[in-house]
């Protein structure tokens, strides 16, 4: 770039990427660091503007106009409990601008493109091309297009894993022979493959990880174009993504005890009637209770835990959740909600949704946090979570489960676990806390029994006021 | 025409592992409690994208390139309009205790 000025205000724009992100850190200056951020785009975009003078001005306006009323919508009426649909749309457009912008550039530097310039271009497409196919079917596995459980057969770690080794197969052969263009839709057609593949072979529990990682690989792309063009806004930003995204899925593997290899090669949940474990249990007993007796239970507790998972948010159970957490509190009963790092759909996603159900934050608790006050707890409710409360991750070596992180629902002196059917959960494995002595399963859908018990609580609010 | 300066690869590698670091840094002492919003507005600042999309829009070669970068403007413009905007709607919803 000739115009030194918009060097400078790339700097500025770099500058308020990295201050959002700090700004990110806690909930009383996230706003701000949102507002930053949206600053530092402003400034980037328009300083470009300012030093290269686009001629077609009416393509660039309509596709702003485009994008404009198509992000609007989006933003403004998306559900709280359909937000991680949003974010792998999202994740979906972002990666495929990109890889549209590395092939226009690929195009327009022929004939006279360097090693360097097409090694990183192909390398570019191929992140970007797999996180576009990957995001639409992530976007489709969670709209419920398709059915959420994995796609798996014999042998299809062969297949994804070839298909990407031809993919990069054919990136090598284009770096090194520039002006072959023919291979460029064939090594994009095998990439936009191998994103298909890979993320209909993954199911929706490990959903939370898997968005992590694609928007890890969206931000990585994005990066590798400002390589190309000698561009440090998208450098930076590109790595702040990339880092984020690669951070988050971390965190969402370490609490499901599971490597990146395993989520993404693993096939779990593939085997839900295979599980020896179903037939072994069968034979064991649960003893069922209606409303009316967990309402009988909570009269005489005093601090209820409530564990909510990704079952509440498909209930759409939020706002009778709130409703009971309040009657118990007027009732002068402590509230907390219990919340495991991959419960719903998304890194963070529970938080999300009973935020939007008007929680205020501070009761929500994180797994770390909340485990050591569980055997104090009277009663552990838990609402459209299953697998994170399963005290066999504690204690059986042969559980698939095994080494995972709970939460410790068990060691409350009474668990409330409301649930459709004793079905197992996404793991396909049975859950030990059913059959505890402790226990209390409510059947039902989770909004009409919170709705009963919430009634019933209220019959009985007069016959024992606390203050 | 306006020319792009000549890469700088290592510098680039550079900035890119700094940021890389102290991205991870930053990302560590995010609140779990925001961590939807958090991927929401990075995604929001990725598509700085468009960037580079406006670069190869000022001389393209022919049609077939000059569509691929609207459509890759219009993509951005969408991720960048909608990302910011439903970050602020989630943040707005993570209130204290509220007094009625």
């Amino acid at each position: 770039m000739t115009d030194l000025p918009a060097e400078y205000l790339y700097v500025l724009s770099i500058v308020l990427f990295i201050l959002s992100l700090r700004w990110m850190s806690e909930v009383k200056t996230s706003r701000l660091g949102n507002w930053s951020a949206t600053a530092g785009m402003a400034i980037a975009i328009l300083s470009t503007l300012a030093a290269f003078q686009i001629q077609r001005t009416d393509l660039l306006v309509g596709a702003a106009l485009v994008g404009t009323v198509l992000g609007t919508p989006i933003a403004l009426k998306v559900p709280m409990t359909a937000v991680p649909q949003r974010t792998a749309m999202s994740h979906a457009f972002g990666s495929l601008a990109v890889a549209l912008v590395g092939t226009a550039e690929y195009y327009q530097d022929l004939p006279s493109i360097n090693l360097f310039t097409v090694s990183v271009l192909s390398a570019e497409m191929i992140l970007g091309f797999l996180t576009f196919t990957g995001s639409c079917v992530a976007f489709a596995k969670l709209q419920g297009l398709i059915p959420g459980r994995p796609f798996v057969y014999r042998g299809r770690n062969v297949v994804s894993l070839s298909t990407l080794g031809a993919a990069v197969a054919l990136g090598v052969y284009l770096s090194l022979n520039p002006t072959q263009e023919f291979v460029l839709p064939i090594m994009a057609g095998l990439a936009l493959l191998f994103g298909l593949l890979l993320v209909l072979a993954i199911g929706g529990a490990d959903m939370p990880t898997v968005i992590a990682i694609l928007n890890s690989y969206a931000g990585i792309s994005a990066a590798a174009l400002g390589f190309v063009l000698n561009n440090k806004v998208l450098i930076v930003a590109g790595a702040l993504d990339g880092s984020s995204g690669f951070i988050l899925a971390v965190i969402m593997s370490k609490a499901m005890n599971r490597s990146f290899a395993n989520v993404l090669f693993g096939g779990v949940g593939s085997r839900i009637t295979a599980g020896s474990a179903g037939t072994a249990q069968a034979a064991r007993s649960v003893q069922a209770y209606t409303p009316e007796d967990v309402a009988m239970v909570l009269e005489d507790a005093r601090s209820v835990i409530v564990v909510p998972g990704y079952g509440m948010a498909v209930a759409q159970a939020q706002h009778v959740v709130k409703e009971f957490a309040d009657v118990l509190q007027r009732r002068g009963i402590d509230v907390k909600y219990a919340i495991h790092p991959v419960a719903g759909r998304m890194p963070g996603h529970m938080n999300v949704v009973l935020a939007d159900a008007q929680v205020p934050y501070e009761q929500l608790w994180e797994m770390d946090r909340v485990n050591p006050l569980f055997p104090e707890a009277d009663v552990a409710i838990v609402v459209g979570a299953n697998d994170v409360t399963n005290p066999a991750a504690r204690t059986k070596a042969d559980s698939p489960l095994y080494g995972m992180p709970i939460l410790d629902v068990d060691k409350a002196r009474t668990v409330v676990f409301i649930k459709r059917s004793t079905r197992p959960g996404f793991s396909g494995v049975d859950n030990e806390l059913f059959y505890l002595p402790n226990t209390m399963m409510v059947f039902g859908d989770a909004k009409e029994v919170l709705t009963e018990l919430v009634a019933s609580l209220k019959r009985r609010g007069g016959s024992r006021q606390k203050v | 025409m306006v020319e792009v300066s000549q890469p700088d690869v290592v510098v680039n590698l550079l900035i890119f592992l700094m940021a890389t670091f102290l991205g991870t840094e930053l990302i560590r002492h995010v609140s779990r409690l925001l961590h939807t919003p958090l991927m929401s507005l990075t995604n929001a600042i990725s598509s700085v994208s468009i960037v580079a999309a406006l670069i190869v829009m000022v001389g393209p070669k022919n049609d077939f390139i000059l569509t691929l970068v609207t459509v890759a403007v219009a993509l951005a413009a969408t991720n960048i309009v909608s990302g910011f905007m439903i970050t602020d709607r989630i943040l707005r919803l993570f209130r204290r205790r509220q007094t009625k």
